[in-house]
């Protein structure tokens, strides 16, 4: 632990916010006043508390374990931002749909496998990505489109992807189906789809893919990932100044290997798939 | 009735009230994001055409027409058939009267969206033959079909009730059998009485083929939902909205014109 803390202090000027090592949780003697990181001058919903949104249900493996102490990879990614800004963490249910809704906040960031992109940067602000994605393909055992080996064996083939996602953009930009793809409000109901054979084929994050695979859907695989580098990020209201803060302490999380740490503990058993040409 | 100061207190208090709500609403601290949000021409001319990557709204609503179309077609007769069902006197008859009153029960309290899912998820999942392997539309369709059809013999009952009985009796008297004495004397006169409430609920009907999308097809509002998901913009829902009001207007001022036209006859009816 020292070690680790030792590196970060070593690391400091790489955060974006701190401009002195009295940010670090180790330090002796807290935060300085002029620190705008510190826990005493950050200006949050709630004061001395970092509330975060997500949806509900909140799905394993980015969230595992009860609402009020979420584990899992993005809680605990969220948990341990909170612990470097320290402050105590506050989960509360946040729609997708509504996280770009204009009017004030009743969290801090929302944290929900949301994609950072051009468009939506347009209306929120996004924090550095924390996780990079790959779209992934689910399908039956045994059906015709199991057989395919690259992208462009999927065209004549029904998907089906959650509203919302970068998933559907990229069904229709990148597969480009002959097919319409089939629309659902949840990965659940896509799930009862492909079960019910309603569609050929269902796309979300590769991660959620191998989990469905492993857990939900009997007799699935995956047919492959498609790196699509995009990134996940915590979403801000515009012009939120705790969106520095935030991103000091993702960059440290990143420089000292905590991300890595997390992302082995919670996603690597999901993410050793083979890549789709 | 209104003399010229009518007129001008009417127009002033109209200018007043809506100055009043659009002062309110421009100076409300949020007003240029919420105009940016849900009313930036840019998104608005977007959505409502598309995108490589989002289907056009417009191109969506038509999905919406067609369910309302056939649906109400069957929403029509099976509506008709519960209302006559559930009139039919004598005591061998009351298992149908039973089933009936069952059916407009269940169908009216259960909501439209949970019909939607056991018909739309669960019939496929039964591996039937035909009733699993229809497209999600027709899923969706029947879901409309059997909840609406409820509330629609419930209206039929009620302009079927409001005949008075001395025309069941004079048709009897006449040698009319019992199905020609309803099909003759008072279905005509029920059904033109309760013309103005099944207009209503076809707008509602017009509005709820919305919720199929849950099923996977893409209509308008699941098409608007996909162009703000994408760009963290409501714009497509207005674009959505504005669709849906352009079709529900006329028909209820169709409504109000039938209703007028139904009292100037009764009118007439009662000056003879």
């Amino acid at each position: 632990m020292r070690k680790l803390l030792v590196l970060t202090a070593s690391l400091v000027l790489l955060a974006g916010c701190a401009e002195e090592p009295s940010n670090q949780p180790s330090s002796s003697g807290g935060g300085g006043d002029k620190d705008p990181c510190a826990a005493k001058s950050l200006s949050t919903v709630a004061k001395g508390t970092l509330t975060v949104g997500t949806d509900r249900p909140a799905f394993e493996p980015w969230f595992k374990g009860s609402p009020k102490a979420y584990s899992g990879y993005e809680g605990e990614v969220a948990t341990e931002v909170a612990k470097r800004l320290k402050l105590p963490i506050k989960w509360v249910v946040e729609p997708f749909n509504k996280a770009y809704a204009p009017g004030p906040k009743d969290w801090d960031f929302d944290i929900n496998q949301i994609t950072i992109t051009e468009e939506r940067e347009r209306a929120v602000d996004f924090s550095d990505g924390y996780f990079e994605n790959n779209q992934g393909v689910l399908v039956l055992e045994g059906t015709p489109v199991a057989e395919a080996k690259s992208i462009s064996d999927l065209e004549d083939y029904q998907f089906g992807a959650q509203v919302g996602t970068t998933s559907l953009a990229f069904i229709n930009s990148t597969i480009q189906p002959t097919a319409e793809a089939k629309v659902f409000d949840t990965t659940n109901d896509a799930v009862s789809a492909l079960k019910n054979s309603q569609i050929d084929a269902l796309v979300t994050d590769v991660v959620t893919t191998v989990y469905l695979r492993d857990f939900v859907v009997k007799k699935s695989l995956v047919l492959g990932q498609y790196p699509k580098t995009e990134q996940f990020g915590m979403v801000f209201e515009e012009d939120n100044p705790l969106v520095e803060c935030v991103n000091g302490a993702l960059q440290k999380m990143k420089s000292d290997g905590t991300l890595e740490k997390l992302e082995q503990k919670f996603l690597q058993q999901y993410l050793e798939v083979p890549t789709l040409e | 009735m209104i003399g010229g100061r009518g007129i001008l207190i009417s127009s002033a208090s109209t200018i007043i009230f809506f100055a009043v709500i659009a002062l309110a609403v421009a100076l409300a601290p949020g007003s240029s994001l919420v105009a940016e949000r849900f009313f930036d021409p840019y998104h608005l001319n977007r959505s409502l055409f598309g995108t490589v990557t989002t289907p056009s709204v417009v191109g969506a609503f038509v999905l919406n027409i067609k369910m309302f179309l056939i649906a109400e077609v069957f929403i029509l007769i099976l509506a008709l058939v519960v209302a006559i069902v559930r009139g039919i006197p004598g005591p061998v008859f009351f298992p149908f009267r039973a089933v009936a009153v069952g059916y407009t029960d269940l169908f009216r309290g259960v909501p439209l969206i949970l019909v939607l899912y056991i018909i739309g998820f669960g019939l496929p999942g039964l591996g039937l033959k035909f009733f699993s392997s229809q497209s999600e539309v027709t899923y969706g369709v029947v879901a409309l079909v059997l909840v609406y059809s409820a509330y629609v013999a419930e209206v039929y009952r009620a302009g079927i009730d409001s005949v008075h009985e001395s025309q069941t009796a004079a048709a009897r008297s006449l040698g009319l059998s019992r199905w020609q004495a309803m099909r003759f004397v008072v279905l005509p006169q029920a059904v033109r009485r309760v013309i103005p409430p099944l207009l209503n609920d076809f707008i509602g009907l017009q509005k709820d083929t919305a919720l199929i999308s849950v099923l996977g097809p893409i209509e308008a509002a699941r098409a608007a939902n996909i162009y703000a998901a994408e760009q963290f913009n409501y714009g497509s829902f207005v674009i959505a909205a504005f669709l849906f009001i352009i079709v529900t207007i006329p028909l209820a001022r169709f409504t109000d014109r039938l209703i007028e036209r139904d009292q100037r006859r009764r009118r007439a009816g009662a000056a003879l």
